[in-house]
């Protein structure tokens, strides 16, 4: 969030400015789909008609929508609503009018956040929407405009039909990473997800991991919250334990060419993160003998982490030393348009930057993660 | 070797329970009953399992039996090395665990007669937390109005996972009486065990767990906060215990953000989450959760984390006795200013237990 979002079209001439001179990989672009059915082209029949019969099954209390309402309808600024009367990320002209051309977006990385097909309480049909949703975003979107790139989504809970899908899109250019949801069945780390790290490491995928998803679990270690403002919190800190769970767990050692990115969560709390595991290891190592470096390193070589929602210290320079703590190579830039709390470009990291620092941050290290030309 | 800052008042020492048998004598008769004919095991919590490193340094672990339950042993290692002047009981006995109510206010009764009599009555440096069952919010605040007689006890004690989150309505009798009181409310790491630890389920490794209570602060912080008991008992003080403290800084920006974005939804939050924390909400030193002080750079990092909390309020003296945080009586990070020394040994903690000022400290009794 920041008070310029609905200002865009009245930005002055220094923003405008600064904009041309940036060039940036936005690693967080929300498209959606317009309608349900969308869908459809890409199901059997049988799971068409599961759809249509029984729905999105996730492990949460309502039919639709979450148990915590937004703070705004599709979560999205009130101005990213295109005029196919589809919902706001649906229609691929108005994204690069909005987003990609106004932002001098050079790749943007799409996140779908609905449906999902890895929470879905019955596993067959999370499957079938995976698949689904990636034969859809490859026709509607990648193949459309070469700078949008998708995720492969999985169905992280069952990790041979997630290996799978990933071996299907492999080698497809428009396809740049392996995206999971992040509140899974077990700590991600956890043996069961292994499969889906080897085939990435394997492949020179990055995984992905936008907040999102249920699980079932309450939301916090103590029960659950009655927000929406606390829900937006927790999902950020439930990636700190997902964080703490891939290094304890020693996927990093097992996978060293594993690459992590941590999409939505925000990134001041990776310093205090790195300095508790560092310090608990020295204390019990005995426990973690399969270790054989700092946890901290494993954060520092294997894991990024995306901007938006920009961290926004009173004091900004505060933010120089987050970013010197966690290394400048692990920012990359994200707008999470179309959403309400989106960051723009030049505007939403409130900290001054050289021009190196911004090339790093809005561009060249989302290049060096995902291996853009 | 003297230490050089004497005076300082310990806001997190854990006198341990030798056993349930040394519990037998606060019971009634049915539940000693209950005890015997059921086989009770011990309430002894697995966030400290008996031999893990963290439990007990390994100069103060006993050869038999926990850590912590020698009184001559607790002045010896915890209060006469670091010179305290007061020293505030947090007994971690697993009474919140249980899932009968009534068994866990027996208990929690048993623990604060227990430690009024063992503890606070043999030692004048001691104050305590008084344990209660908030599995049932009624008989919590019952405990709180009996042993809130005994001006030595100076805060209700909590742990940071429980089955709903703290700030929920259904807790605020609790706080009520805290503040009615002038009790503090201590919010200890631990965790009742009655949902997975973490949001994305059990974790593999003890280490996880115990680097995963700072989630669990961060998440129960936002809950008081957005639920708005600090509105609602703008005198409660809350201190966060054995919960680190670097994670503060980036978890307020975030929180403070995003009540700015979304206050229709909890409009009686009528002050930034920052400036609450700054009035209401205190957290104890150990563990130190900054980096490693051996170096130059070390050092600088960890003033540099402090001075994020824009603040030298905040931060409470404590040992966290027999929890082996440091080693020697190194108790506090190389490179502290004196003035914010004394402020973390002396002022804060002053400020933040009203209690404490009700009862003069005496010589020590040896």
């Amino acid at each position: 969030m920041s008070p310029e979002d609905g200002t865009i079209l009245t930005a002055d001439a220094a923003e405008r400015q600064s904009r041309s001179r940036l060039r940036v990989i936005d690693c967080d672009v929300h498209h959606a789909l317009r309608s349900p059915k969308d869908l459809h082209p890409y199901l059997s029949k049988r799971w068409r008609d599961h759809l249509d019969t029984y729905g999105h099954r996730f492990p949460v209390p309502f039919t639709d929508g979450s148990p915590y309402p937004k703070t705004a309808p599709a979560l999205s600024r009130t101005d990213s609503w295109p005029p196919n009367g589809g919902p706001p990320g649906s229609d691929l002209a108005f994204l690069q009018k909005q987003l990609l051309d106004r932002h001098n977006v050079e790749y943007g990385l799409l996140h779908l956040l609905a449906p999902h097909g890895m929470d879905q309480r019955n596993q067959d049909f999370g499957a079938a929407v995976c698949s689904a949703i990636n034969q859809w975003q490859y026709e509607h979107w990648t193949q459309k405009d070469r700078r949008l790139k998708a995720a492969i989504v999985v169905p992280g809970e069952d990790a041979q039909a997630a290996v799978a899908e990933i071996e299907r899109w492999a080698g497809n250019t428009d396809f740049v990473q392996v995206s999971m949801v992040t509140h899974t069945i077990e700590p991600l780390g956890r043996r069961r997800y292994w499969p889906i790290y080897e085939a990435a490491a394997r492949l020179g995928l990055p995984v992905g991991l936008h907040t999102s998803g249920y699980n079932g679990h309450a939301i916090t270690g103590g029960g659950w919250a009655s927000y929406y403002v606390e829900e937006q919190h927790n999902v950020a800190i439930s990636q700190q334990a997902l964080a703490i769970s891939l290094v304890c767990e020693g996927v990093f050692e097992r996978f060293p060419a594993l690459k992590v990115v941590i999409v939505e969560a925000g990134l001041a709390w990776v310093p205090s993160v790195a300095w508790r595991l560092d310090r608990h290891f020295d204390r019990m190592r005995d426990e973690l003998p399969h270790l054989t470096k700092k946890p901290s390193e494993y954060l520092r070589q294997h894991m990024w982490y995306t901007t938006q929602p920009a961290d926004e210290p009173e004091r900004p320079e505060d933010l120089r030393r987050i970013f010197d703590w966690m290394g400048w190579d692990r920012v990359l830039y994200a707008t999470d348009y179309p959403h309400w709390d989106m960051d723009n470009p030049g505007q939403s990291i409130k900290l001054r930057l050289s021009e190196d620092e911004q090339r790093m941050i809005y561009a060249d290290n989302a290049r060096a993660v995902y291996g853009f030309a | 070797m003297s230490f050089a800052y004497p005076g300082g008042i310990d806001c997190d020492i854990h006198p341990a329970v030798p056993s349930l048998q040394a519990l037998l004598p606060y019971l009634d008769e049915h539940w000693r009953e209950q005890v015997a004919v059921r086989g009770m095991d011990e309430l002894a919590s697995i966030a400290y399992p008996a031999n893990s490193p963290l439990t007990a340094r390994p100069d103060w672990k006993p050869a038999k039996g926990p850590a912590g339950a020698d009184l001559v042993r607790l002045r010896r290692e915890a209060l006469d090395p670091f010179a305290t002047s007061l020293a505030i009981c947090n007994c971690l006995y697993g009474v919140q665990l249980l899932f009968s109510e009534d068994m866990a206010a027996a208990f929690a009764r048993a623990v604060n007669d227990w430690m009024a009599k063992e503890w606070l009555d043999r030692d004048p440096r001691l104050r305590a937390s008084i344990v209660v069952p908030p599995q049932s919010v009624e008989r919590a605040v019952d405990e709180i109005e009996r042993c809130a007689k005994d001006s030595r006890f100076v805060q209700v004690l909590l742990l940071v996972m429980g089955d709903q989150p703290l700030g929920k309505r259904h807790y605020w009798p609790i706080y009520a009486a805290a503040e009615r009181h002038g009790l503090t409310i201590g919010i200890h790491a631990g965790s009742a065990y009655h949902n997975p630890p973490t949001p994305v389920g059990w974790p593999s490794y003890y280490t996880e767990d115990y680097v995963g209570q700072a989630q669990a602060f961060q998440s129960q912080l936002t809950s008081l906060i957005c639920e708005g008991v600090f509105n609602r008992y703008p005198n409660l003080k809350v201190a966060l215990l054995e919960s680190g403290f670097t994670w503060l800084p980036a978890h307020l920006w975030r929180l403070t953000k995003y009540w700015r974005g979304l206050r229709m939804e909890i409009p009686w939050v009528d002050r930034a989450p920052t400036d609450i924390v700054r009035s209401n909400v205190r957290l104890s030193l150990q563990p130190v959760d900054g980096p490693p002080t051996s170096t130059k750079e070390g050092r600088d990092s960890l003033l540099r984390i402090i001075d994020h909390l824009q603040s030298d309020e905040l931060l409470l003296f404590s040992t966290d006795y027999p929890h082996w945080q440091f080693d020697g009586n190194a108790v506090l990070p190389e490179g502290l200013p004196p003035d914010l020394i004394r402020k973390i040994m002396i002022d804060n903690p002053l400020a933040t237990y009203s209690r404490l000022a009700l009862t003069a400290a005496k010589e020590p009794v040896r």
